[in-house]
C-alpha cells in the first residue's frame, strides 16, 4: 500500500511541475511574441525559472522514493 | 546559455551513432539469467538501485557462466577495536569475511563480526568505492585540462585561442559575465570566481561522465547524497563567511520588525538560511538520479520483455533521454552555480539604506 501511494505521490508532483513549467512556457511564448529582440534574455530566465521549479518537483519526487 | 558548437555536422552524427551502440554492448552485456532460468522474471527494480547506489568493486559485465568481470577496489576501515586495515574488496566481496570484516546482508555496509558471527560493530569506512574513484578520475580530468589550458594561456599572450581552450573561454566567460558579475558585484566577485568556477566544471564532469555507459565511465557521482551535502555545505559556508554585519542583522534584527515579533521571525529567517542550501542539494540529486532511473528503466524494458523487437522501440527512447540528459547535465551545473553566486551577493551585499 506504501508502495502504491508513493508512486501517486510522485504522479501528483509531476502534475504539479507540468502545470508551472507549461506556464511559464506560455507567458515565455507570449512576451517573445510581444517583443522578439528579447529571445535570449527570455529564454535564459525561463530556463532558470523551469529549473527551480523542477527542484520543488524533485523534492516530492524524492520524498516519494524513501517511502 | 549561447554554447556554440565547434564539432561540425559529421561528427556530431559520428556521436549520436556511437551512443546507439554504446546503449546496444549495454544491453547486451547481463546475459546472467540465461543458463539457470530462461522463465525467470528480470528483477528490474534490483538492476536499477544496483547501478545507483555506490558499491566497493566497479562491476564491468557478468560472463555466461555467471562469473562477474569487476575491478575490486581498495578497502580502508578503522575499527575501535583492531585499528586500521586495508585490503582488496574481492577478499569479502561475495559475501564471504575476512579479518573480522564482512558486508552485512541487511544494510549493505561493512560490519565486523567476532568468531560467532554476530555483529559487534561497525568500523569507520575509508574505503575508495566506485563513486569516489569516479570522483577521483573527473578530478584529474578537470586538473588535466584546466592546468594545460592556463599554461598554454601564459605561453601565448595575445593570441585567439584555438581548439579545446577556444571551447572552454567561453565557457568561463559566461560565468564570469553572467553569473558572478551581476549577482556579486564587479568589486567583489573575483574573490569567488575560482569558487564557482570549480563548482561548475566539478558538476559538469561528473554529470557527463555518469551518463558514459561503459568504464570507468559511468558511475552516478553527483546522484549520490553526500557528494551533494558536500557541495551545499561549502557553498554554505563559503556565504555565511563572507556574509556583511547587515546579514546578520537581517537574520537576527530584521529592521522595521517590533521586537515582540523577534522570537518568531528569528526561527524563520533561520530556516530560510538553511533552507536554500537543502534545496541546492535536493536539486541536484534528485535531478541526476531520476535521470539515470529513467534510462536504466527504460533498457530494462528489453530484459522485462525478453524480446528483440523491444530494443527497436526502446533503444530510441533511451538516445532521446540521454540527449536530454546531457541538457540536464549543463543545465544543473548552471543553476548550482547561479544560486550559490546568488546567495553569496545576497550574503555580501551592502545595503545603503536611504
Amino acid at each position: 500500500m506504501t508502495g502504491t501511494l508513493a508512486a501517486v505521490g510522485a504522479g501528483l508532483a509531476a502534475i504539479g511541475a507540468g502545470i508551472g513549467i507549461g506556464r511559464i512556457g506560455g507567458q515565455a511564448m507570449d512576451a517573445i511574441a510581444r517583443q522578439p529582440e528579447a529571445v535570449s534574455l527570455i529564454q535564459t530566465n525561463m530556463i532558470i525559472a523551469a529549473a527551480l521549479i523542477e527542484g520543488v518537483a524533485l523534492f516530492a519526487v524524492v520524498v516519494a522514493l524513501i517511502a | 546559455m549561447n554554447l556554440v558548437p565547434v564539432f561540425s555536422k559529421q561528427l556530431f552524427f559520428a556521436l549520436l551513432l556511437s551512443l546507439v551502440i554504446t546503449n546496444y554492448v549495454m544491453a547486451s552485456d547481463h546475459p546472467g539469467q540465461k543458463e539457470n532460468a530462461a522463465n525467470e522474471k528480470f528483477a528490474a527494480g534490483e538492476f536499477i538501485i544496483d547501478h545507483i547506489k555506490d558499491s566497493h568493486e566497479w562491476h564491468i559485465l557478468t560472463k555466461n557462466n555467471g562469473e562477474a568481470v569487476a575491478v575490486y577496489l581498495p578497502v580502508i576501515l578503522y575499527s575501535q577495536n583492531t585499528g586500521l586495515h586495508f585490503f582488496i574488496s574481492n577478499k569479502i566481496a561475495h559475501g564471504q569475511h575476512f579479518n573480522s570484516f564482512k558486508i552485512s546482508e541487511e544494510t549493505g555496509k561493512i560490519i565486523e563480526i567476532n568468531e560467532n558471527g554476530e555483529e559487534i560493530g561497525i568500523p569507520l569506512d575509508f574505503s575508495i568505492t566506485k563513486t569516489v574513484a569516479a570522483m577521483l578520475l573527473a578530478a584529474l580530468t578537470i586538473l588535466f585540462l584546466f592546468i594545460r589550458m592556463g599554461r598554454s594561456y601564459s605561453h601565448n599572450k595575445n593570441i585567439v585561442p584555438k581548439g579545446f581552450n577556444g571551447f572552454l573561454e567561453p565557457m568561463i566567460v559566461f560565468i564570469r559575465d553572467e553569473i558572478a558579475i551581476p549577482n556579486i558585484g564587479h568589486h567583489k566577485y573575483e574573490r569567488f570566481m575560482p569558487y564557482l568556477l570549480t563548482a561548475f566544471f566539478f558538476i559538469l564532469i561528473n554529470n557527463i561522465m555518469g551518463l558514459i555507459p561503459f568504464f570507468p565511465f559511468g558511475a552516478n557521482v553527483t546522484g549520490n547524497i553526500a557528494v551533494t551535502l558536500v557541495l551545499a555545505l561549502i557553498t554554505f559556508i563559503i556565504t555565511q563567511i563572507s556574509g556583511t554585519k547587515d546579514h546578520w542583522k537581517h537574520i537576527f534584527a530584521t529592521p522595521g520588525v517590533p521586537v515582540w515579533l523577534l522570537p518568531i521571525m528569528i526561527p524563520v529567517e533561520l530556516m530560510g538560511l538553511f533552507s536554500k542550501p537543502f534545496a541546492l542539494m535536493i536539486r541536484l540529486f534528485a535531478n541526476i538520479t531520476a535521470g539515470h532511473i529513467i534510462v536504466l528503466s527504460l533498457v530494462s524494458l528489453i530484459f522485462i520483455f525478453k524480446a528483440l523487437w523491444v530494443s527497436a522501440v526502446s533503444i530510441p527512447m533511451v538516445l532521446f533521454i540521454d540527449i536530454l540528459e546531457i541538457l540536464v547535465a549543463f543545465l544543473q551545473a548552471y543553476v548550482f552555480t547561479l544560486l550559490s553566486a546568488l546567495f553569496i551577493g545576497l550574503a555580501a551585499k551592502e545595503h545603503h539604506h536611504a
